[in-house]
């Protein structure tokens, strides 16, 4: 296991060290420059703006300064984009709303998702298993972009307790994490059914029933647990994928999280965000996937053994 | 176990925190705080380093200049931190009163000190300031700005005692305070400033909430990135008895159709903008609340006059008598633009020149006398443009207009918005998409830019004829005389016509009925002291 652990992390790092530094490279090499805008900066000037933002340094220069930045001092650098704030101060203002965002988006598709999968492999092929599974394919379907305005369309126009869009008060969560999570649960639901049927066809079920166990018994005992592995493994890359990939969603639903900062950056080439959001969502993923291994592991006591 | 515990408390939290059954403006109503939509998170708060429009709404709402836009009337100034000014015969030497009560938020007194230091800080040679063209006005202030002459005490402002300024300019200019609303004349508090760095180190945390403090009506309460600023009342500000706003919040709203549904559901009092296809729900279902008003700003396609075939007028005016303007206003734009005859749009006392008129049949001409009868033997351009949706289907009107009209085809290059500017700057394009808004009301702040040299010219045009009627009309004094000279220049620039003028801009927009005080202004430089919030019946 200590084994298995010590590889994963090393891979980790290996892959984010590559990334990060294939970030640095990449967006250097777009046209542009970080400083330009619809009034021109005068040519004499252009030099002081490099100069402050310390990139008037070679590339391996500012590579090994940024580095050493990030590694010592836990500092990424200031914000080119956004002036006068550091990195590190747009991704802690940021990343709690992502996060927070992403776990009730989580917690609704698992919610929704789970039960659908298993009440559909329990009734294979009856209307309950059509119905989620259609259900299913259309969260799976249906981008975010075209559900969050039929949310705000739909539901927050007509009511009072929800608003449009916005990050006031606590409901507001509400409909951004049902729009990121529908496309979750809908993944869940069919990896949950698809696992439930394969093991609900095994012989120690079959045994279970001969016994005379319930149904919900065997369900709890013996039938959830493997039956749930598929899930878990995506789990972990859905739980990254959720947190970085709600620009769409941070942006109908103004949501002040780090999605946007994420595509902003990449427009206005605001090298240190770009880099340090790379950085840290590799971690992130890295992490997720790191989890689910450990996850699994906990899970499949054949795994665990063969470790 | 302890999700199922936790979930109650959560519900709990839920209901108490959205019981309230009074929208968010009818709150902020209460409250006195006018709440808008400011498209995106401004690059920061210090005017000497920012240059969109969206920074100087809040900036206007912050600090004020030494005249103060008048709520109703355009070019008409009213006193700001000055409370008189005068000028000598020529208008080349300008003598302004300061406010004897004018205080900064913090208590401070603003002096004719703090306007010499932001005047010598804005044009320092190594603060990166996109708009230090805008003081070059001021006599010495051009060289000083370009290293030319390192004495700062060499620039035409100076503190005669603490509450007077004296500004001598390079030239004759009768509408000094006009220029004085633009927010790069505006003072900042030299105390601040120099707490947190050098006269010129750029990108300092004065501006951060805490730090910050302003001499206009409001002052900075808080700020959250992607979420919020607040301002709230200065209660220092010299003329604090005409402010009613207790607030205001502008919320960088980037998606304009989540903007509109804020509008629609009352979380807003005004929107920044409005996307064209929801203008006609708007004129249907709220007309009260639409406002589509004239703005000053142009919309225009540059030509790279060093590439061929754009390097012959004739082919350039080909283009430009090519496009239908009116067809693109009312199929495309729908939002009561005006066709662009010239590039000034039409304000005050200026005429300008009518030279751009849809005309297809003179264009086919134009292009046969220019070697390409029928479009025969016509290059393929590339017509350059932003990222965004509208920008495309504007593109697309022009490819489909050259194309039935002149039977050329035009490659649409859409670009992210840094390379496509660059791409710009480098001269890297053949035609290119663009808009310029005007920064005060006059038509050389559409003009200058196409002088040799000028960072925002760009299409490699130039012409001695043109600069010297700018450079004649520069040492006019006479208005009335000054005017015609420019619109004698504009002539020689669109007789040459390196850019196609496309449109004049108007601004659409909701703004809520009991918003009151907000009067169409062609610069959109809304006071916002003057705003009041009153109650009243209409909903959306």
């Amino acid at each position: 296991m200590l084994r298995i652990v010590f590889h994963r992390l090393l891979q980790t790092i290996v892959v984010v060290f590559v990334l990060v530094s294939f970030t640095f490279v990449a967006v250097r090499l777009v046209p542009g420059n970080p400083f330009v805008s619809d009034k021109a900066l005068p040519e004499h000037l252009q030099e002081s703006v490099y100069k402050s933002f310390g990139l008037n340094g070679t590339w391996g220069e500012q590579y090994v300064i940024w580095w050493r930045n990030v590694l010592t001092k836990g500092d990424f650098g200031p914000s080119t984009s956004l002036f006068g704030r550091s990195v590190n101060e747009i991704i802690t203002q940021s990343f709690p709303t992502s996060l927070l965002l992403g776990l009730v988006a989580m917690t609704i598709a698992l919610l929704i998702g789970i039960p659908s999968g298993v009440l559909a492999a329990l009734r294979k092929n009856s209307m309950i298993d059509y119905g989620s599974m259609i259900f299913a394919m259309a969260g799976i379907c249906i981008p975010g972009f075209v559900l969050g305005p039929l949310l705000q369309l739909w539901v927050a126009r007509h009511s009072n307790f929800f608003n449009v869009a916005g990050w006031e008060s606590p409901a507001d969560i509400l409909l951004p994490a049902i729009t990121l999570g529908v496309g979750v649960a809908a993944y869940v639901a069919r990896l949950t059914r698809g696992g439930m049927l394969d093991i609900l066809s095994q012989d120690f079920i079959r045994t279970a029933r001969a016994k005379g166990v319930p149904t919900f018994t065997i369900l709890r005992r013996h039938a959830l647990r493997p039956a749930l592995l598929p899930t878990v493994t995506f789990l972990g890359p859905a739980f990254a994928a959720i947190i970085t990939g709600s620009f769409v969603v941070e942006t109908i639903f103004m949501v002040p999280g780090m999605g946007q900062h994420f595509v902003t950056a990449v427009t206005s080439q605001d090298y240190f965000l770009l880099q340090a959001i790379v950085l840290f969502y590799g971690l992130l993923i890295g992490g997720a996937n790191f989890l689910v291994d450990v996850a699994q592991a906990a899970m499949n006591p054949r795994l665990r053994d063969a470790n | 176990m302890r999700i199922a515990k936790a979930l109650p408390t959560l519900l709990f939290a839920l209901l108490i925190g959205s019981c309230d059954n009074r929208s968010s403006v009818e709150q902020a109503n209460e409250e006195g705080i006018f709440v808008v939509g400011n498209s995106n998170e401004p690059k920061g708060l210090d005017p000497h380093l920012v240059s969109g429009v969206l920074e100087s709404n809040i900036i206007g709402a912050l600090f004020e200049g030494l005249a103060v836009q008048d709520p109703i009337k355009d070019g008409d100034a009213l006193p700001g931190a000055a409370t008189s000014w005068s000028a000598n015969e020529d208008f080349t030497v300008w003598t302004f009163k300061l406010q004897p009560e004018g205080k900064w938020s913090d208590g401070v007194p603003v002096t004719a000190h703090d306007f010499v230091f932001s005047y010598q800080r804005l044009l320092h040679p190594e603060l990166p300031a996109k708009y230090s063209e805008m003081l070059y006005f001021i006599k010495g202030a051009e060289d000083y700005n370009k290293g030319k002459n390192p004495d700062p005490n060499s620039i035409g402002a100076r503190a005669i005692d603490d509450h007077t300024l004296e500004i001598t300019l390079r030239g004759p200019i009768p509408f000094l305070p006009e220029i004085t609303k633009h927010y790069t004349w505006y003072p900042v508090p030299r105390h601040k400033v120099l707490e947190f760095g050098e006269i010129a180190t750029p990108f300092t945390d004065w501006t951060d909430p805490g730090n910050m403090v302003s001499n206009g009506p409001f002052q900075l309460k808080s700020w959250r990135l992607t979420h919020h600023i607040e301002v709230e009342r200065n209660p220092y500000y010299w003329d604090a008895k005409t402010v009613s706003l207790n607030g205001i919040r502008f919320l960088p709203i980037g998606n304009p159709y989540t903007e509109s549904r804020m509008f629609l559901d009352g979380q807003l009092h005004m929107t920044y903008t409005l996307p064209p296809e929801m203008i006609p729900y708007a004129q249907e279902h709220i007309p009260n609340m639409l406002r589509q008003e004239a703005y000053v700003g142009v919309r225009f396609i540059r030509c790279n006059t060093l590439r061929k075939p754009l390097d012959s007028p004739l082919v350039r005016r080909a283009l430009a008598i090519a496009i239908d303007q009116a067809s693109l206003i009312d199929n495309v734009l729908q939002g009561g633009q005006l066709p662009a005859t010239g590039i000034t749009p039409p304000f005050g006392d200026y005429k300008p020149p009518a030279v751009v008129t849809y005309n297809p049949e003179e264009a086919r001409q134009l292009l046969a006398k220019a070697g390409f009868p029928d479009g025969k033997g016509f290059p393929e351009l590339k017509l350059l443009t932003n990222d965004k949706d509208s920008a495309r289907r504007n593109a697309e009107a022009f490819q489909a207009m050259w194309k039935d009209n002149l039977n050329i085809n035009v490659r649409i290059e859409q670009r992210e918005w840094t390379t496509y500017l660059e791409l710009q700057y480098t001269s890297d394009y053949d035609l290119a998409d663009n808009g310029w808004i005007g920064d005060y009301l006059d038509p050389t702040t559409f003009l200058e830019m196409w002088s040799e040299g000028n960072g925002n010219n760009n299409t490699n045009w130039s012409s001695k004829e043109y600069e010297a009627k700018l450079h004649l009309a520069e040492n006019t004094a006479d208005p009335a005389e000054r005017l015609r000279i420019l619109a004698e220049g504009e002539s020689i620039l669109l007789k040459d016509i390196p850019v196609i003028p496309i449109f004049w801009y108007t601004t659409n927009y909701l703004l809520r009925p009991e918003v009151k005080g907000w009067s169409p202004l062609l610069l959109n430089n809304h006071p916002l002291k003057f705003v009041r919030l009153e109650a009243t019946a209409e909903q959306p």
